[in-house]
Parts: structure tokens; sequence; C-alpha cells
């Protein structure tokens, strides 16, 4: 089991638990604003973008090839972007705050 | 926000992408009333695309791909009603009839009615074995039972367009010998440009999936167990699992009797409201304008299904909305990934930048100067920077955009 942590763009925080799935899902489930996951997480929309707090990018890793390219260009790409459909819940994310682009 | 009421009603008929969005978007926007979906699906609501691809070549099931948790609908009060029929819709009353005898009234209705399979008037594809279409999961499972307890698995899929080419391709991956059989002269000629053609040909080809375009079926004859698929130039495909992908006719039949304008689509204005003031229309059943492209367009697609949807949340909420947005589309077929966006309709120049990558390249649709649409083969950023320009009307330099040696970068390719 691992709790996340959202800040949205409207101040808030949010924390929640997950056990299985993707962050975006689990997002979605708790309908964290920002995150819809339109493409059903198959890397092909990037409106599930997600800045990691820096200080616990070992925790979540860079992102691949291919969610390296949509993020590259994307107007509010940062450092820690990547896209939440591709971190898979696990106990290894236990503690991650992220903050959600906008 | 005007204000809405406990007492309200919001009927959707229609509980797949655009009608499931659109209701927890009103949610979100701050309805109060009652929301009510109605489908005649009775799987619990799940993404479409992964039933050509992922849903083929895993155990997995639709559960693995809902649009939203189960627990949401409880959460966010969206009333489910699954397994039934509109019969039709009465503006008097603000009234629908449904297939149990019951008669729901409404404040506002959704018809997010989408689009069903065509099936083409072939001799004896009333009687075929095995024939599917794929659309729904029941047909992603009736493909998967049929294929699993074929012993030769001989697949004949009529129709070279994105879902049989996608189907040829799952399949194939789980051990079938596969046939497309195209009527035009290339396959996707319908949606895209030759070179994609071509390309997407190759592909198939190098994995052993045999693409046979300018085939016209024309019968299809009973053959013991199997199927004999028989073209008008008299060739014949044997055929354990038959999967027709030829297109679509949309649902405007209930909009129709109800005496809604319909034009290639129920028509509704940049809010998706139709001509009656309390309906409105997502998704693949309405022809809507785009003002982008300023014409009117009917669209296939899960983006237009979400995002008109949120524009209709947002204006029946009394937000002012213009559904505005550039389409965009994707493909899997075996190892590539095709992102399109824009509509390439009226190009008159198309500029293709081969990466170095094997199976990576973009086509760039221009009319003029004008830059249409961007179709990217593995090259996400193609898709991403495409999708920049053609919303930005950034004047690009062709030449710039096909030489290999300037970097991909977003100020590369800007015009002097």
């Amino acid at each position: 089991m691992a709790k996340i942590t959202f800040k949205t763009s409207d101040g808030k925080t949010t924390t929640v638990e997950g056990t299985n799935g993707s962050v975006m899902e689990l997002a979605v489930q708790n309908k964290i604003k920002g995150i819809d996951g339109d493409c059903g997480g198959v890397c092909s929309c990037a409106t599930c973008h997600v800045h990691v707090n820096p200080d616990q990018w070992n925790v979540t890793g860079a992102p691949d090839e291919l969610e390296n390219d949509m993020l590259e260009f994307d107007e509010n790409v940062s450092e820690y972007s990547r896209l939440s459909c591709q971190l898979k819940v696990s106990d290894a994310l236990d503690g991650l705050v992220l903050t959600v682009a906008k | 926000m005007s204000a809405t009421t406990k007492s309200q009603v919001c009927v959707v008929i229609g509980a797949s992408h655009a009608g499931v969005n659109f209701a927890f978007n009103l949610r979100r926007e701050g309805w109060e009333g009652q929301i009510i979906l109605y489908d005649i699906d009775k799987e619990f609501p799940y993404h479409r695309p992964p039933l050509s691809k992922a849903y083929l070549t895993s155990d997995a099931g639709t559960e693995q791909s809902l649009l939203f948790p189960r627990e949401n609908y409880e959460t966010d009060q969206v009333t489910l009603k699954l397994g039934i029929a509109v019969e039709n819709i009465n503006r008097n009353d603000k009234a629908i009839s449904l297939s149990d005898g019951a008669v729901q009234s409404y404040d506002k209705l959704i018809i997010a009615t989408g689009a069903r399979p065509f099936i083409p008037p072939i001799k004896g594809i009333d009687t075929a074995k095995n024939l599917f279409p794929m659309r729904t999961a029941e047909d992603a499972v009736n493909i998967r039972k049929a294929f699993n307890a074929s012993g030769k698995k001989r697949v004949v899929v009529i129709g070279g367009g994105y879902i049989g080419l996608e189907t040829a391709a799952s399949l194939k991956k789980l051990g079938a010998s596969v046939v497309v059989l195209e009527r035009e002269e290339r396959i996707l000629a319908r949606v895209t440009a030759p070179v994609m053609s071509e390309f997407f040909t190759k592909l198939h080809q190098n994995n052993d999936v045999d693409v046979i375009t300018s085939k016209n079926v024309v019968s299809i004859e009973q053959n013991g167990h199997s199927n004999l698929v028989i073209c008008d130039d008299d060739t014949k495909f044997e055929a354990d699992l038959i999967v027709v992908g030829v297109g679509i006719r949309v649902n405007t039949e209930l909009a129709a009797e109800a005496g809604l304008d319909i034009d290639n689509g129920i028509k509704v204005d940049e809010t998706a409201r139709t001509n009656d003031e309390n309906i409105y229309a997502i998704g693949d059943c309405t022809y809507h304008y785009n003002p982008h492209y300023k014409c009117n367009i009917r669209l296939e697609s899960v983006q237009n299904a979400v995002d008109q949807g949120k524009a209709a949340a947002k204006a029946i909420c009394g937000e002012d909305v213009v559904y505005d947005t550039i389409p965009w589309f994707w493909s899997d077929q075996f190892d590539v990934k095709l992102q399109m966006v824009g509509l390439s309709n009226g190009f008159n120049d198309i500029v293709i930048r081969d990466e170095e990558a094997d199976n990576s390249f973009s086509a760039w649709y221009f009319k003029d100067d004008e830059l249409l649409a961007v179709d990217a083969v593995n090259f996400a950023k193609a898709y991403v920077l495409g999708t920049r320009f053609i919303k930005s009307g950034q004047k690009l330099d062709k030449s710039k955009l096909a030489d290999l040696a300037i970097p991909f970068k977003p100020n590369s390719f800007l015009a002097e």
C-alpha cells in the first residue's frame, strides 16, 4: 500500500491510499483536479501530467522514451515531469508527493 | 453559474466515453440534481480503444479498463441503467420511453448514442460462422472465444481501416494466419495519405499479415465448420473467423424521430446543444462546427467524445463555453504507435520527416503554408510539437522540417 499526496492548482493538498493500478487511476478515483487520463492510460493524451517532488525523483525514476517524447515540448514541462499513467502504484511510492501540472 | 437544483433530472442516452465523461463533469461543474445514464450495453462502462488491442491479447477483461471506478458512480451519485434501450424521445412531455416499459422525465437530455458497425450487404453474411464486428466488449469476447475454439485460426478481416488493422495485428500476435481484404486501392484510404497507407501495408506484410487491396468481397459461403470468403474476381479465402471493419453508421434515429435537426449526424451548436434548448448531443453521433478548421465535422474519436461532453457539462451549468479543439487520434499496431493530430482534409502538400531510428517518422500535412495535421509514427515529439504549431498557426519552413540535420526543437522549423 502507498500513500500518495497530490497538490493541485486550487491550493489543495490531498493524500490518498492505493494498492494497485496506476497513479493516474488512483487520482481519477479520488477526483484529483487536473488529472483526467482521457486516453485510458496509454501515454497518448498527456492529461495526467505531474511534477514529482525533486527530493523523490529517485523514487519514481525518469520517464521512458515515449513518455519523455510526450513531455519534452509540453508547455508546463519541468525537470521532474512524469505522466502519472506510467507510474505504477506500489509500496515503493509510499509517501510520494506530486504537484499536478497546469 | 445558473442555479441548478436538486429536483432537476439530467438524463443521458448512451454510457460510453461521451456519456460517462459528461456525467462526471456535470457533477464536477455543480449540477445538484439527478444524473441518470441509460445504455443498451450491459457491460459496466469501459474504454473502447483497448478492445482491438490489449483486450484481445490479454485475459484481463474490461474490468481492468473501466472508464471510471465503480465506487465513483456512488460517490458522485451517477445512476447507471444498463441493458435498457431507449425507445423514443417525447419532447413535448420532456420524457423518454424505455424498453422495460418505464417512462423517465428529464429537464436536460443528452444524446450520446454514438455509432454502430456497418455490416455490408454481402451475400451470405447473415449466415456466416464466427463473423463479428469490433465495437463492443461483447464483440471482443466473441472474437476471443471463436479464435480460441478454432483449430486452424485462419482469420479474414474485411476492411483495412484502423479497427480492422488493429484487430489483425492483435490476432496475428496470438498466432493467427490473417488476411486483410480492402476494397479500395490502398488501406486507410478514407483517413490518411498514401505514404501512411504504404507504411502500414509494409508493417503488416513484415509481420506476415496478408494485406490485399482492390478486393471486393461479394459472398460468404459455409464450408463445413469454416467459411469461404469470395471476392468479385472469384478469389476465395478460407476463414474460421471473420472480422468486419468497414465503417460505421451514426445512431441518429432517436433524434431524427424526435424531430431534431440531422445533417451527417445530430446537428449541434458550439455548446453541443441541438435545436431543442433542453437537448444536447455529444460524441460520435454529432455534426458540429470546428472553429479552428472553420467547417462542420463529424468525428469518430475518444477525444471528441470526452471533450464535447465536457463542453456540454459546462454549458448546462451556465458557463460560457465554445467547443473548440484540435482533434487527435491514436492507433497501436504491432510495435508501432501512431499518433495523429488535426484534420488533413484539403491538404495540398505533405512533408515527411524520416527519423534515424527504424519505423520512426512523421508526416506533416499542409494546405499551402498552413499546417493542417501531423501523423507521427513512433515519434511522439512530432505529435506534441505539431499540436502546438497547428494551434498557434506559426508559419513553418518546410525544407527545414524535412532536414534531419536540423535538430527537432520548437524553434528549429519556424519560417524566417
